[in-house]
């Protein structure tokens, strides 16, 4: 991990302290973002996701599978992510560390616990063959912010997914069954002030962090808390408020991307 | 692997294509923030993004050379580039292919230049269709370029190969799997040396010489598009600085 200098340090903190951000954002105010599918022919669904100078691709592939014991009828997913060394020059080749299995992880259960999948609709023969959905995240770019272009990546992905059953000769293609997507917001505190979607110099001298899924309703999905800084009760309210407002603009902006 | 396929009728090929046609490739240099240098490649179905980092220490530090640089090529194919998933991370496949890109790029980088550093060049396949090495190579090199690595030449890189007994330029998906061989080459443009070579299939002395000067051929058409995105990106000048 690089360490940030202390000059930059003072300088994010002394802006903080004027209500001001090093990219002139206001502290509620996401970058900009920028969806694009269809990206990947070989992909049954694929994005590339901009959040600033961070770039994420997703690509989902389809299989066929067993299905695990204990649920017969219904299908399975699994969720990789690759810091690879091209994002960044502090990511090194080699299995996932850490880093890249927490945040397969956080996206995966935001999928997985929000029921995006139907994955009940994804059963072939029960007990037998079962639908299986990879979901693939290749970090390229990485200027902060990982979990929420991650996620929103994977979630333009599933959306533009369509069920391979021609390739495997299960008869026609589909678009995969999906529920509503809860979108996912990160904010990170540094010296008592709070800011949302933090930039890589922002999350590098971040105290704690907090990552909000919330739905079209407003009501919360999932959370995630990270770092070892602590958040008092006020921030948290102040926290999943700004995650609710920037919510909905990106859920917008998510479905006008893959045309629904 | 013999096919039902025709891969060549009427002097046109399965796609279309004549026999000395490339696919279509479009370049696009420093397309990454973080990167020192990038570029972004489709070559007809292959989307490639390649990154240079360095020079900077090598690390472990028993790789490191007192006299020069070494070059750290890592080609790696997304599990969602082709049709089965792949599973992530390197196979003998791409071990191999990242060393003889590795060995490519060594000799045109003016490594004595920096001593105990490494040049590191990440090769990331996103979709592949046929001919992801030359692909690989010819985008490494413009990133290299990006980067500002002193280099002899901006290398280049394209296949020929053999279909239905007909000599032909870039092989496409079905040629790959169905045709009689496959003839990788990458070369230095200005000079004409080889830097790269691979063959698998079945040529006769004739063919080689005819595939190999068709190989070559394709490489200086790339050559030029290789430049022109460099050009693109360099002549332009920022507004207000």
């Amino acid at each position: 991990m690089t360490i940030t200098p202390s000059i930059k340090r003072d300088y994010l903190e002394k802006l903080a302290k004027n209500g001001k951000r090093a990219d002139g954002r206001r502290f509620d105010e996401f970058r900009k973002i920028e969806i694009e599918t269809g990206i990947i022919n070989k992909a049954e669904g694929s994005a590339r996701v901009k959040i600033g100078n961070t770039q994420v691709i997703a690509g989902i592939k389809m299989d066929i599978g067993e299905p695990y014991p204990d649920t017969p009828n219904e299908g399975a997913m699994a969720t990789a992510a690759e810091l690879i060394p091209l994002a960044s020059p502090d990511f090194e080749a080699g299995p996932p560390r850490e880093k890249a299995i927490e945040l397969a992880r956080v996206v995966d259960r935001g999928i997985r616990e929000s029921k995006l999948i139907e994955i009940e609709k994804l059963c072939v023969e029960p007990g037998e063959k079962v639908w299986i959905v990879f979901i693939d995240i290749h970090i390229i770019d990485f200027d902060g912010n990982l979990f929420d272009a991650a996620s929103l990546a994977a979630l333009a992905a599933l959306l533009t997914t369509n069920v391979p059953s021609k390739r495997l000769e299960l008869g026609e293609d589909y678009p995969l069954p999906l529920k509503e997507p809860p979108v996912s917001c990160t904010s990170v505190k540094f010296n008592d002030v709070v800011l949302m979607d933090p930039s890589l110099d922002e999350e590098e001298i971040a105290e704690a962090r907090l990552t909000v899924a919330t739905d079209k309703n407003g009501d919360i999905r999932a959370m995630q808390k990270g770092l070892n800084g602590s958040f008092n009760t006020e921030e948290i309210k102040k926290a999943i408020n700004t995650s609710i407002d920037n919510g909905k603009k990106i859920q917008e902006q998510l479905y006008k991307s893959v045309g629904k | 692997m013999k096919s039902d396929v025709i891969l060549f009728e009427n002097g046109k090929r399965l796609d279309g294509r004549k026999p000395d046609e490339l696919r279509e490739v479009k370049i696009e240099a420093g397309v990454l923030h973080r990167a020192e240098g990038s570029c972004y490649l489709e070559w007809g179905g292959n989307k490639v993004i390649a990154a240079v980092y360095g020079p900077r220490e090598a690390i472990p530090r028993h790789t490191q050379n007192p006299l020069r640089a070494i070059v750290n090529a890592r080609y790696n194919m997304a599990a969602f580039s082709v049709d089965d998933r792949k599973r992530p991370g390197p196979d003998r496949r791409s071990r191999e292919i990242s060393k003889v890109i590795s060995e490519a790029l060594e000799n045109i980088i003016l490594l004595e230049r920096f001593p105990r550093a490494s040049i590191d060049v990440n090769i990331e396949v996103l979709d592949a269709e046929a001919g992801t090495r030359c692909a690989g190579l010819t985008a490494a090199a413009v990133a290299l370029a990006d980067a500002g690595i002193p280099m002899r030449d901006i290398p280049v890189s394209c296949a020929a190969g053999k279909i239905e007994d007909q000599i032909v330029l870039d092989l496409g998906k079905e040629e790959d799997n169905y045709g009689a061989a496959d003839l990788p080459v990458a070369i230095s443009p200005r000079t004409g040396e080889i830097l790269l070579l691979q063959m698998d299939g079945h040529l006769t002395l004739d063919e080689f010489d005819k595939a190999l000067d068709l190989a070559i051929k394709g490489c200086h058409i790339v050559s030029d598009i290789q430049k022109k995105a460099l050009l693109e990106k360099y002549q332009s000048v920022p507004e207000g600085k």
